[in-house]
């Protein structure tokens, strides 16, 4: 256990360390704007005077690092501050929207492991067939347009032409369902409702999927250049030599020592996730945080655009540590190391 | 150069990625001139043509203002290629000498560069762009800001694992040994070893920059009207799904085809170039 725990512990801090200039990048970009965030704040029709207040309680008048002090000392409580847009705690805000979005990410990462590892570990069992041409083509093609492009493609065939799917919502409208952890998933279950858990699952794979597109040519693609990588080597001649069956070498000798560099990037590729969430919740009106965080840059609210960054960059880096954390437990490498200390 | 060349004519993907961008590119230079209503580029308003259907007279069909589609698309090209020769000409100089740095020099100059680097990655590139844009302007300057911001970090990696790896190489060796001064040694000696890699990376990047710009304006951060461009477009036509489908699909269609040609030049280039990676 000891070195999965300490890789663990030195990704821990590098992942503090990386936040913390998160941190420093967002609240620079938010204090170097043109403008007084407090008259921004209160609009053209505010006095000097209730400027002046505002400009005290939200510290601008003390140094840059006085600022940056708060700041800080607030995040760690867990107070972003309250957004201009909604009048709440952006806490609570990204709290009742950020669940959906990542239920939403979720299945995408899902179809992108489940459907883009598979496609990728044909082409290079296959490589130079008409397989593996066939899928570097829909893969280059996936990655080629963006996630809202595939969204208003999928709804049309889908959900208008062939009405095999809902067009919008994340749950059927006569379904109502008390908010526990406001994943429609879980929260459907806690209420005991198997109609509801289906209607969900129904209402999130299409977007879930135009989320997962380009996602998934990406994994193919990664997985079939790490494969047949791993197909030059000479345990690979020899396991053929032995007689082994071409399906068996794929699946045992050459695909399982590729999915340790394709699972690293794949680790990236939820930051791409994340940010393109936004795309598709607007094409299938999906209420999650993509709304909320184009309205509140539109509405210039500080608080809330430096809160909502900072949050979807912790979400990136946690999964990120998940995804090195699986790594190390497949990586016989490391599994075999703690075994002889 | 010449091998590039042969290399591209010889591969039926790659011959239909060089048809795909040279298509873009034309109608992009030539559009005041192949456009069918080069006016409709503004804001122009024509009600009694307004959200029809593709006919002779309009080919991919007229928006909820009447103006041409395929005209507006070409105008649109226009943009996006700008936007992507701005944003790399800027973005792959700064990230290539940050990890030439980085992966050179080693040592506090190295952790700090690639912390720095790594912040940049840890935020979602949609995000930052999008914070970025939200706190400026949205204008096509600041646009090329944001792009720009979130681009130069992943040159910086590519170049920082290539010295990496280079700098213990015997002609880097060779050149320390005789007393070439760093700067020589990182910018004449390991760059022109790390350009297939960069060149690669920029022709698929292209297509990423136009794909990243597209999704800014669909969100209503880009460029601002009446400019034509094609995310805005996607956007404006969703309203009218699914009976006007055109307003959508067509433009839609138009980034698929310009991201997919540079995306098949790339992938080619990719493959010959750096047949390890």
């Amino acid at each position: 256990m000891k070195s999965i725990v300490s890789a663990v512990a030195k990704r821990l801090a590098t992942t503090a360390i990386v936040l913390f200039g998160v941190s420093i990048l967002i609240f620079l970009i938010a204090r170097i704007i043109p403008g007084d965030p407090a008259r921004i704040a209160l609009g053209p029709r505010a006095t000097v005077e209730q400027v002046e207040r505002m400009r005290e309680t939200l510290h601008l008048n003390d140094s840059i690092f006085v600022q940056y002090g708060y700041f800080v000392g607030d995040f760690l409580r867990g107070d972003l501050g309250i957004s201009l847009y909604t009048n709440r705690p952006v806490m609570t805000d990204i709290a009742q929207f950020l669940p959906a979005t990542l239920e939403l990410v979720l299945l995408a990462g899902f179809f992108m492991v489940s459907i883009g590892l598979p496609l990728g570990a044909i082409a290079a069992r296959y490589r130079g067939g008409w397989a593996d041409h066939t899928i570097r083509i829909i893969t280059l093609l996936t990655v080629s347009a963006p996630a809202f492009v595939w969204a208003v493609i999928l709804v049309l065939l889908f959900s208008y032409y062939t009405p095999l799917f809902p067009i919008a919502g994340r749950i059927h409208e006569t379904i109502s369902i008390a908010p526990v952890t406001r994943f429609m998933l879980i929260d459907t279950l806690i209420a005991g409702r198997l109609d509801g858990f289906l209607s969900a699952l129904h209402h999130l794979i299409l977007p879930a999927f135009a989320l997962s597109l380009s996602g998934i040519g990406q994994a193919a693609r990664l997985t079939r250049s790490n494969m047949v990588e791993v197909y030059t080597q000479p345990y690979i001649e020899m396991a053929q030599s032995y007689g082994f069956s071409e399906r068996r070498i794929a699946s045992k000798f050459a695909f399982k020592p590729s999915l340790i560099p394709s699972l690293t990037i794949i680790g990236l590729d939820f930051a791409a996730l994340l940010g393109n969430a936004f795309l598709v919740e607007n094409i299938f009106a999906w209420p999650g945080i993509s709304r909320y965080g184009v309205g509140v840059i539109l509405q210039k609210d500080l608080n809330a655009i430096v809160g909502t960054v900072m949050i979807i960059s912790a979400t990136f880096l946690i999964a990120n540590i998940v995804v090195d954390l699986l790594v190390a437990v497949i990586n016989p490498r490391i599994r075999y190391a703690e075994q002889s200390d | 150069m010449k091998r590039a060349a042969t290399i591209l004519l010889g591969n039926p993907l790659s011959c239909l990625g060089l048809i795909l961008v040279g298509f873009v590119v034309l109608t992009a230079l030539l559009a005041d001139f192949i456009a069918p209503y080069p006016e409709h580029a503004g804001a122009v308003v024509d009600f009694l043509n307004a959200n029809k259907p593709p006919s002779s007279d309009y080919w991919l069909g007229t928006d909820v203002v009447g103006r041409d589609q395929l005209s507006r698309i070409f105008f649109a090209y226009r943009i996006s290629l700008i936007l992507g020769v701005v944003v790399l000409t800027i973005s792959v100089p700064i990230g290539v000498t940050v990890g030439l740095l980085a992966g050179y020099l080693s040592g506090w100059t190295e952790y700090l560069l690639m912390r720095i680097t790594d912040v940049f990655l840890s935020i979602p590139p949609l995000v930052l762009a999008l914070a970025i844009m939200g706190l400026l302007e949205p204008t096509l300057i600041n646009g090329m800001i944001a792009v720009t911001a979130m681009w130069w970090p992943w040159y910086a990696r590519l170049v920082y694992n290539i010295t990496r790896a280079e700098k213990v190489e015997g002609y880097v060796l060779a050149a320390e040994v005789i007393g070439a001064g760093k700067v020589h040694i990182m910018f004449r000696e390991i760059l022109p070893n790390s350009l297939p890699a960069i060149i690669t990376k920029m022709t698929l990047d292209f297509g990423f920059v136009i794909l990243i710009a597209s999704s800014l304006s669909f969100l209503g951060l880009g460029v601002q009207a009446p400019t034509p461009d094609l995310g805005s477009m996607v956007s404006d036509g969703t309203r009218y799904l699914p009976d006007s489908w055109w307003l959508t699909v067509f433009p839609g269609l138009a980034i698929l085809i310009a991201v997919f040609g540079f995306n098949l030049i790339g992938d080619v280039l990719r493959e010959v170039l750096e047949p390890d990676l």
